[in-house]
């Protein structure tokens, strides 16, 4: 079981816990706001930016190098920029606070 | 070579220069062939522009056809982000279940008809119905209206003889004048009355704004859909085995969506009219000319998908750009998305087999490209699951 904390644009605390999935279905799931998911968690429509907070991004780790190259093009893109798709739930991330781009 | 496939004419191009020429109208296109450059061409909206001449780039240019502005898609930022605010929400109304519900309705009425026929013409006598049918849950009408669509037969746009037809393409605008002055007599709540309902910086849409809106999701959503449902209908003919796994794993079909939509690539390109002198891809680019941005080349990019000319139904990993890239990515996806997913939920569901009876290719022609879109017609036979 992972617990995530979401904090949105406009400063909403959403917490929401899963034991598989995606983080990008987890969100749908509890309506985040300003994570919509497009395609369906294909890396394709980057409509799932977070950022992981700076103490959590060990725990998530680094996108991968087909991630990274759509996150560079994004706006308000950082070191700590993930696409939540592509963040597999598990108990290595419980407790991790992402805080939503969009 | 299978029937249904859909080769990649760019792939020696993209690998050696990364671009290709193309000829229209005494305006040539520089075609940008790689996934990266399309990306980054894509974002950067200031050196390559959409807000240039109504119909400039659209390849071939509509230029001479057209003097309305489609509406979000030839606006540049920042004007783009405040039309395209306004119809964001609108344009989502796909995912609430009441529409997929709906559409569920129309699809599975269509299959029903086919698999009940001896054989049928699948871009005249289910994908042109499907997607007018479907437009008319979009645009909030009653279903009636679609019989209208149906009648202007597949090509509002595009003649037989020539890939331009300013004739053809006055039946749509003319017809979309007569329905925003339907709309001003009696509002209700369609689309058409939300948008001259709607404000942009602090005053009403003007009646062009509504046409330029209407236009584009008319004319954005009509061959394309008809392509990717028929080039769907004959994957499956050649690939039964795709529709046992989705009937088995239904929670693979979102993936399955994405990943036909990256092999059809139903939009080959678009254009962009560059602003100052610049290079893309190490060729210089100057001032007031084309380039586009080709999507069904970047879509079979080896160097982001492996195994780039199969179908691989349940693809994990599929940055693919056939709805576009950046701010002005499809509008319609949402509405396209919903479409394709219902299409193989019911298909899997009630489908055991399909049979190509003959088929017509459409080949597009770009200069040195030659790119297989789509079928002119393609008669198939439906088989029902025991």
């Amino acid at each position: 079981m992972a617990k995530i904390t979401f904090i949105t644009s406009d400063n909403e605390t959403i917490v929401a816990e899963a034991n598989s999935g995606s983080v990008m279905e987890l969100a749908k799931d509890n309506n985040v706001n300003g994570i919509d998911g497009d395609c369906g968690g294909v890396c394709s429509c980057a409509t799932c930016h977070v950022h992981v907070a700076a103490g959590d991004f060990d725990k998530v780790g680094a996108p991968g190098e087909i991630e990274a190259d759509m996150l560079e093009l994004e706006d308000n893109y950082n070191e700590h920029s993930r696409l939540c798709c592509q963040i597999d739930i598990s108990d290595a991330i419980d407790g991790v606070t992402l805080h939503v781009v969009n | 070579m299978k029937k249904s496939a859909l080769p990649d004419p760019f792939a020696q191009a993209r690998e050696a220069k990364g671009y290709g020429t193309v000829e229209d109208q005494n305006d040539p296109v520089t075609m940008l062939l790689r996934l990266k450059d399309v990306r980054k061409t894509a974002k950067d909206t200031k050196t390559f522009q959409s807000g240039a001449a109504p119909g400039r780039i659209v390849v071939p240019s509509e230029v001479s056809i057209r003097d309305t502005r489609q509406i979000p898609f030839e606006v540049d930022p920042p004007m783009h982000g405040e039309y395209r605010a306004l119809l964001e929400d609108w344009f989502k109304r796909p995912e609430q279940p009441d529409y997929r519900e709906s559409l569920e309705e129309i699809i599975t009425e269509l299959v029903d008809e086919a698999l009940q026929m001896d054989s049928l013409e699948v871009m005249e006598q289910f994908a042109l119905k499907l997607q007018s049918r479907a437009l008319t849950l979009l645009l909030n009408i009653p279903y009636e209206e679609s019989e209208t669509w149906i009648g202007w037969g597949m090509h509002v746009f595009r003649s037989e003889e020539s890939a331009l037809d300013g004739d053809k393409a006055a039946i749509l605008y003319d017809y979309i004048d007569a329905q925003i002055d339907k709309a001003i007599e009696h509002p209700g709540d369609d689309l058409y009355s939300v948008l001259l309902d709607s404000e942009i910086e602090g005053r009403k849409l003007t009646k062009e704004e509504v046409k330029g809106v209407m236009i584009l999701t008319f004319a954005g959503g009509r061959d394309t859909v008809i392509n990717a449902v028929t080039n769907s209908i004959a994957y499956f003919a050649e690939h039964p085995e795709s529709l046992t796994r989705l009937d088995n794993e239904p929670e693979i079909t979102a993936h399955a969506v994405e990943e036909l939509v990256r092999y059809f690539s139903p939009l080959t390109h678009m254009g962009r009219v560059v602003t100052e002198d610049t290079q893309v891809c190490e060729h210089a680019a100057k001032a007031d000319t084309r380039v586009s941005l080709c999507w069904a080349s970047a879509n079979r990019d080896a160097s982001t998908f492996e195994n780039p000319n199969e179908i691989v139904i349940d693809r994990k990993m599929n940055p693919h750009v056939g709805f576009g890239f950046g701010i002005h990515k499809c509008l319609g996806a949402t509405h396209a998305r919903q479409v394709l997913r219902v299409l193989l939920g019911v298909l899997a569901q009630k489908v055991k087999s399909i049979d190509i009876l003959e088929q017509k290719d459409n080949i597009e022609d770009w200069g040195e490209f030659q790119r297989k879109v789509g079928y002119d017609s393609i008669q198939v036979e439906f088989h029902r699951k025991d």
